[in-house]
């Protein structure tokens, strides 16, 4: 068979969110689901796969397929049923989650999960299984979803809850969208009395006290996360930052209607009052290299030193990436890369210390170290544990590029031998091998036989699923 | 001819990926290893599979598995060749640069005419390249990136009573890539024309007088040089841009009495 060719107006060089990957891709922007059939029509034709992508957030190359068709489901975000009785809200998984607590705050309600960037569509948190500041109480986004409903690779529309099709529900959620794509999302929102948290937040002085802190802290606040000084060795190894937020309890917030507002939650436009924000990712790059990093660590532990308690609208407090616009320019021209490993409670403070040892040994510290307690959870391609994870983000040079790679399969090493696990919307050199190693051989027969069941044809691949599971 | 695909890129293993017409042997041999030893994935075509396969399977070994693939093709099979095209860019994942190397020269001897012959010559030499690079062209005018490169000769600067249609096929060369290079530039695209003098490969075994021969490794290495500095017309070796300089300006009437 002589494959029909794609017009090459359709082509287009894609990145990951990192700005680490470039890849060259047809482009399709369906906005509905025949549209959405359409592609996987000319993919057979053709002779190409698809990659799903949302708001191309992922860190790695998730939403990218080199040489292959991109399906972008964007510019399907039409929110299409909201009960502000019932706090139910039905989606097509373009949504952003922006869009999305933007329509329900006012009426009183918060998404119960949320990523740290409000950018990602909803189509893109249920393929990764996303999970948020509170994955210890509330579990991930999946747990959140009442019903949705799928286009399948072969044409077929299914509906799929907790209890219809169980099994594809727990594997198209979390599944890299590979079984199939998400149309309609129906989620549970959380109902707020006040568009503030409470927040409190102090130093650790040591790894010993973070993970105390971390584990102490999670089951009695709504939102617990750490920032850990990857840079500080010896004693100080392991110091950092813990910041808890609670919700106001109903009849605390005087004005809630005033907090409620949209406005009343923007994230400033200028920093000092000054500098436009758009601008600011110039002014950090040049700290982000060794030394500038470390004083920067340094100087925000010392600020951290004082203990605070202050309220903090729910977009300032969960959408820090949010906050400097581009922040990830501030890596430079080659970007950087995200490490994140997910650890049990029983060995996290033996592997966090060998984690940090190494990256510092090996004269790559990490620049960003945030530290989470999560929960396990039922979906098939699973990273959580009970345990902790610890996300490290890493520059990326032309000249570091070897020593990083070699030092990441280390690390991976470290992890596997603690138990832990990784998570496909972050890490972006994760081998086959230790994909096979943490998630077990029958997790990913078990997901093959999914995917053979609703793509038989093979057309949903991307450059991610290709790197961990072999096309 | 393999369905698989060559090793997808990480942000900390990243390919530049390079399609190469004509590279069984010669010079478009030496540029595959030399290429994939500068971190680049090739595709390798030309009419020996064989021969392909066993270049790929050098690189691999010393690359690691997924650098390199093979396909069989014929450049006088222009009809296959938008389908093929669609097919290696799939499985290389993308293209960032394309290289025309095919090329034959048919000895004729200054009193032989022969139409045959000269239009084999044209086909491979200059309408397989219309064929392979306006594809590449469109689709890196498109994604406003990419490389092209073209293997022509110092024989296309002057026309001489050796070897009239090899002259003439790799002057229309020289000319298309100008041209391309004028669309192109403004589009992203760098268009590099290479004149290699003599390269000691199995064309010029039989040619009765050569001069500055070079082993097809060190053209490779002339030609990655030019393509990494963005270069338009590179002669290999360099001291051929002297004696061409001297050669295009002899006048007619003496070169006319000229017997090479």
């Amino acid at each position: 068979m002589n494959p029909q060719s794609l017009p090459f107006e359709r082509l287009k060089t894609l990145e990951n969110f990192g700005h680490s990957l470039q890849a060259q891709s047809y482009l399709y922007r369906p906005t509905n689901v025949e549209q959405m059939n359409e592609v996987f029509k000319q993919a057979k034709q053709s002779g190409l796969t698809v990659a799903l992508r949302g708001a191309g957030r992922s860190y790695n190359d998730a939403a990218l397929n080199g040489g292959g068709i991109v399906m972008d489901i964007q510019d399907m975000n039409r929110i299409v049923e909201w009960n502000p009785e019932t706090g139910l809200i039905t989606c097509e998984p373009g949504v952003t989650l922006q869009k999305l607590w933007q329509h329900i705050l006012p009426d009183g309600w918060w998404p119960p999960v949320v990523s740290g960037t409000m950018t990602t569509t909803l189509g893109g948190c249920l393929g990764m299984n996303i999970h948020g500041k509170n994955n210890f109480k509330m579990g991930t986004i999946g747990e959140q979803v009442v019903e949705f409903k799928a286009l399948l690779p072969t044409g077929a529309e299914i509906t799929c809850s907790p209890k219809l099709n169980g099994d594809l529900f727990h594997a198209m959620i979390s599944g890299m969208g590979m079984l199939g794509v998400f149309t309609a999302i129906t989620l549970q929102m959380k109902r707020v009395y006040s568009g503030m948290l409470n927040v409190h937040a102090w130093n650790v002085p040591n790894l010993e006290s973070h993970i105390q802190a971390l584990t102490e802290n999670a089951p009695n606040n709504n939102y617990t996360v750490g920032w850990l000084d990857s840079t500080a060795s010896g004693a100080g190894m392991g110091r950092g930052q813990l910041h808890t937020a609670n919700y106001l309890p109903e009849g605390e917030d005087p004005n809630p209607k005033k907090t409620l507002q949209v406005a009343y939650q923007t994230l400033p436009a200028t920093m000092f009052g000054v500098f436009p924000k758009s601008i600011i990712h110039y002014f950090m790059a040049p700290f982000m290299i060794n030394p500038g990093v470390w004083l920067i660590n340094t100087a925000k532990y010392i600020a951290g030193m004082r203990e605070g308690h202050h309220p903090q609208s729910h977009a300032a407090f969960h959408f820090l990436l949010d906050y400097v616009p581009n922040w990830e320019l501030a890596y430079g021209r080659s970007g950087l890369i995200q490490y994140q490993s997910f650890i049990p409670k029983e060995t996290v403070r033996e592997a966090w210390r060998e984690i940090l040892t190494l990256t510092q040994k090996r004269g790559l510290p990490s620049y960003l170290g945030v530290t989470k307690r999560h929960r396990p959870d039922k979906f098939l391609l699973s990273h959580a544990v009970d345990g902790f994870s610890l996300a490290l983000d890493f520059k990326v040079t032309q000249g570091n590029r070897a020593r990083l790679s070699a030092l990441l399969q280390e690390l991976d090493q470290i992890v596997l031998e603690a138990g832990g696990r990784f998570y496909f919307a972050k890490n972006s050199e994760t081998s086959p091998e230790t994909a096979k190693r943490y998630l077990g051989e029958e997790t990913i027969e078990r997901f093959k036989a999914l995917k053979k069941r609703t793509d038989p044809n093979g057309l949903l691949e991307s450059d991610l699923y290709r790197r961990v599971f072999g096309s | 001819m393999s369905n698989s695909r060559l090793t997808s890129q990480t942000p900390l293993k990243s390919y530049r990926r390079a399609l190469l017409v004509g590279a069984s042997s010669g010079i478009g041999a030496a540029l595959a290893h030399q290429l994939a030893e500068k971190g680049y994935q090739v595709a390798l075509l030309g009419r020996r599979l064989e021969m392909l396969e066993a270049i790929c399977a050098e690189i691999n070994q010393k690359h690691g598995q997924g650098q390199a693939i093979a396909f069989a093709h014929d450049v006088e099979d222009t009809e296959q060749v938008p389908a093929l095209f669609g097919q290696i860019v799939k499985q290389l994942g993308g293209l960032d640069t394309i290289i025309y190397n095919a090329g034959i020269l048919l000895p004729v001897t200054v009193t032989e005419f022969d139409t045959e012959k000269d239009l084999q010559m044209t086909q491979i030499n200059y309408l397989g390249a219309l064929a392979w690079l306006n594809p590449a062209a469109a689709y890196f005018q498109t994604l406003k990136t990419g490389q092209i490169v073209g293997i022509g000769s110092v024989a296309g600067d002057r026309g001489r009573v050796g070897a009239p249609a090899y002259n003439a096929s790799k002057a229309a060369l020289h000319t298309y890539l100008e041209a391309l290079r004028n669309r192109l530039t403004r589009r992203g695209v760098h268009v590099l024309t290479v004149k290699p003098g003599f390269v000691a490969t199995a064309m010029i075994k039989d040619s009765p007088r050569t001069l500055m021969v070079i082993s097809p490794e060190a053209a490779a290495a002339g030609i990655y040089r030019a393509m990494q500095s963005h270069q338009q017309t590179v002669y290999v070796p360099f001291q051929w841009a002297l004696l061409m300089q001297v050669i295009r300006h002899i006048p007619s009437f003496i070169f006319r009495r000229l017997s090479f």
